[in-house]
């Protein structure tokens, strides 16, 4: 097979060519830097690119959406990463965003325009969902098919923001046929890492979250797990490490799943 | 004549201690913080499906349909309590019967519900007595909210024990001609048929008394019992936060601050001329918004929001319930002296710290499984958060691998220590 690159336009690059880029795409700081969710960020951007979508990222440009630091109590530290990143949109323009987290998707679209920032917000799993639905997808289902899969639904994107369909269409688009967690949809478990716990030590208890909501993924025997979200990744990584799993189930992103079944 | 009077007394007095009751709560209320209500078109429909349909009662199929009959049926048996209100001042009986076929139908319904309610309330009592359900219990379930379970399921039993019959004598001496408006105490009509007319007419007369005694009775504990919620749920539900459950409220004032800080000129230029908030966050239940202060009222500590939370699961000390029940106990603390020394007072003791400590705030994922459940919409994360608010920008008291994040993202721009350049790695690898 050809050996293709696959580039990614960088804002002020499409800006000094004149060009304005349809999306943002708005990685955050897991997809920059976390060794695991670069991964993300990569099957994702191919996937787009392999689409001919065009939009374009903020690379060195961006900066934390302030999230972490609100849900910690810091709102003067939120507000001025808010201000700043709102400034940098005016700059650019940008009107339409797509996340690869929950968390910035959900500060974005619920909390910005409390400081003058509307935008049309996207979270992958619901572009994933439009390039299905337009049919831009040539999925190879078998890939897939016939493997045990179970999703875990991300806070930020489910009961936040009731977004339970977009990533299993997205999934069963590439023919899988999701294995349900018991607590599952609005009644899912959380992984333990909303609301800055991600940056901490767990308070004292019997138990991680992480351990709890993993046992639960492997009770439905599935080799996957999916989730949606660069936190959930890591705390489900982190159980399955735990519970010594890492080596026979595997935790993917729904956008890999997709990348993966594109062969790309 | 001289029923109507002692009627009309009694009712004066019942009247007059739950006005008193709601006068005394209701100053609590000046000493808390605004919370804007609009969108009357969404509240209404949000109080029509968690209120009146009761779909969130309902997550948990089984015994939310039990508390949802025991809810409609409620609703129809009150009109039938207006009516014995009516009936004892004016000497009327079933003065509702003008509204001949619609009475039928109330009637009919009230007799059906009332049996019902009877067989759920006593499953409920024998749920409670022999079934260990887990979210009965914890730290912050002390004796007293066991007790006031109990006495509210045994004076609703009683309740329809009197309803039951009092249809059931009604019933008897019309020669039985209403039985079929009563389903259910015509069913049980017969016990009274061996009975003399005047014995009959006299239990008529006790359950009649018993029946409107107990509600004048129950009104009036129901303000001092976590089932104030009998009053205060559907109020909460309507006037519920609209917002999704992901955002937290905006801090205008934060922003003020924030933007002076940013472009000292041009904030200049916007300032109004606002005093400076007391306080970021809350610390005390005077920094709460009434709203919060209604939830706690609302709140019938059911528990179905600790048994979903992940930190509780996981034996964290937090327990959302117990931060709602804090704000009601707190209040019942504190609000009294507010009243009587003003706005300003203070006890040397506070929500956070003397209720809710640091460790429990920290456990919170802000997962909102919590607010997800709660059959009455509470929020219990904006409350955490608020709290968090409190002990970040007025103590500094943040817990430090938090302290670390909190610099990252304030010196380089992510919580984790990276420069801004690192942040294009990851495209410069996409080949496949």
């Amino acid at each position: 097979m050809e050996t293709k690159e696959y580039k990614v336009t960088l804002m002020r690059d499409a800006a000094a060519a004149g060009h304005q880029p349809g999306y943002l795409l708005w990685i955050g700081c897991a997809g920059a830097f976390d060794r695991r969710y670069q991964k993300v960020a990569q099957a994702f951007a191919k996937t787009l690119i392999h689409c001919g979508i065009d939009f374009a990222c903020l690379g060195s440009e961006e900066t934390c959406t302030g999230d972490p630091a609100r849900r910690a109590g810091n709102e003067m530290l939120f507000q001025m990463q808010a201000l700043q990143v709102i400034e940098t949109f005016k700059r650019y323009n940008i009107s339409r965003i797509i996340t690869i987290c929950p968390h910035c998707f959900n500060t974005f679209k619920n909390e910005y325009p409390d400081l003058g920032g509307h935008y049309e917000v996207i979270h992958h799993s619901q572009f994933l969902q439009k390039l299905v639905d337009e049919g831009k997808l040539n999925i190879d289902k078998s890939i897939f098919s016939g493997q045990q899969i179970t999703f875990h639904d991300p806070c930020y994107l489910g009961r936040a923001n009731k977004e339970y369909d977009a990533p299993r269409k997205v999934l069963e688009a590439a023919g899988i046929d999701v294995m349900e967690m018991p607590r599952n949809k609005s009644f899912a478990l959380c992984c333990g890492a909303g609301g800055a716990q991600m940056f901490k030590e767990a308070e004292p208890g019997t138990k991680e979250v992480y351990a709890e909501r993993t046992e639960e993924a492997l009770a439905t025997g599935a080799g996957i797990v999916a989730t949606a979200c660069p936190f959930c990744m890591t705390m489900i990584t982190d159980g399955l490490k735990k519970a010594s799993k890492e080596e026979s189930v595997q935790n993917l992103d729904i956008a890999e799943i997709i990348a993966q079944a594109l062969g790309i | 004549m001289i029923k109507q009077i002692i009627f009309g007394l009694t009712l004066l007095l019942t009247l007059g201690v739950f006005a008193y009751t709601i006068w005394r709560l209701g100053k609590f209320f000046r000493f808390t913080k605004p919370y804007p209500v609009g969108d009357w078109g969404k509240r209404i429909a949000v109080f029509a499906g968690v209120g009146l349909a009761q779909t969130k009662i309902l997550r948990r199929p089984v015994v939310g349909l039990m508390h949802a009959l025991v809810f409609w049926g409620f609703l129809v048996i009150t009109l039938g309590s207006v009516e014995m209100v009516i009936d004892g001042l004016t000497g009327s009986h079933r003065f509702l019967e003008v509204l001949s076929p619609v009475y039928t139908v109330i009637v009919f319904s009230g007799d059906i519900f009332a049996g019902i309610i009877l067989v759920l309330i006593s499953a409920f009592i024998a749920r409670r007595l022999f079934m260990k359900i887990k979210r009965f219990y914890g730290d912050e379930m002390k004796p007293i909210s066991k007790i006031d379970a109990y006495a509210a399921l045994s004076i609703i039993l009683l309740l329809m024990v009197s309803l039951l019959g009092l249809n059931m004598s009604w019933n008897q001496l019309n020669d039985q001609q209403f039985s079929n408006r009563l389903p259910v105490s015509s069913f049980l009509t017969s016990l009274f048929s061996s009975l003399p007319d005047d014995t009959v007419f006299s239990l008529h007369e006790v359950f009649w008394w018993m029946h409107i005694l107990l509600i004048f009775i129950f009104a009036n504990l129901l303000p001092y019992s976590k089932h104030f919620h009998v009053f205060t749920s559907l109020p909460n539900v309507l006037l519920s936060r609209l917002t999704p459950l992901g955002k937290l409220d905006h801090m205008p004032a934060m922003e003020k601050e924030v933007r002076m800080m940013m472009n000292p000129d041009q904030a200049f230029a916007a300032t109004t001329n606002d005093a400076p908030p007391e306080r970021f966050g809350v610390k005390d239940v005077n920094d709460v918004t009434w709203k919060n202060y209604l939830d706690a009222l609302a709140c019938t500590e059911c528990g179905r929001c600790t048994s979903v939370c992940p930190a509780n699961i996981t034996g964290k000390k937090l327990s959302p319930r117990k931060i709602v029940m804090d704000v009601r106990a707190r209040m019942k603390e504190k609000g009294p002296n507010l009243v009587k020394f003003g706005k300003d007072f203070e006890d040397g003791r506070s929500l956070v710290g003397d209720y809710i400590t640091a460790e429990e705030l920290w456990a919170c994922t802000t997962c909102n499984a919590c607010a997800q459940e709660c059959p009455v919409n509470i929020n219990q994360p904006s409350m955490i958060v608020d709290m968090r608010r409190y002990l970040v920008l007025e103590e500094a008291a943040v817990p430090s691998s938090l302290a670390s994040m909190l610099s990252n993202i304030e010196n380089n721009g992510a919580p984790w220590q990276y420069p801004a350049e690192e942040r294009e790695k990851w495209m410069k690898e996409l080949t496949r």
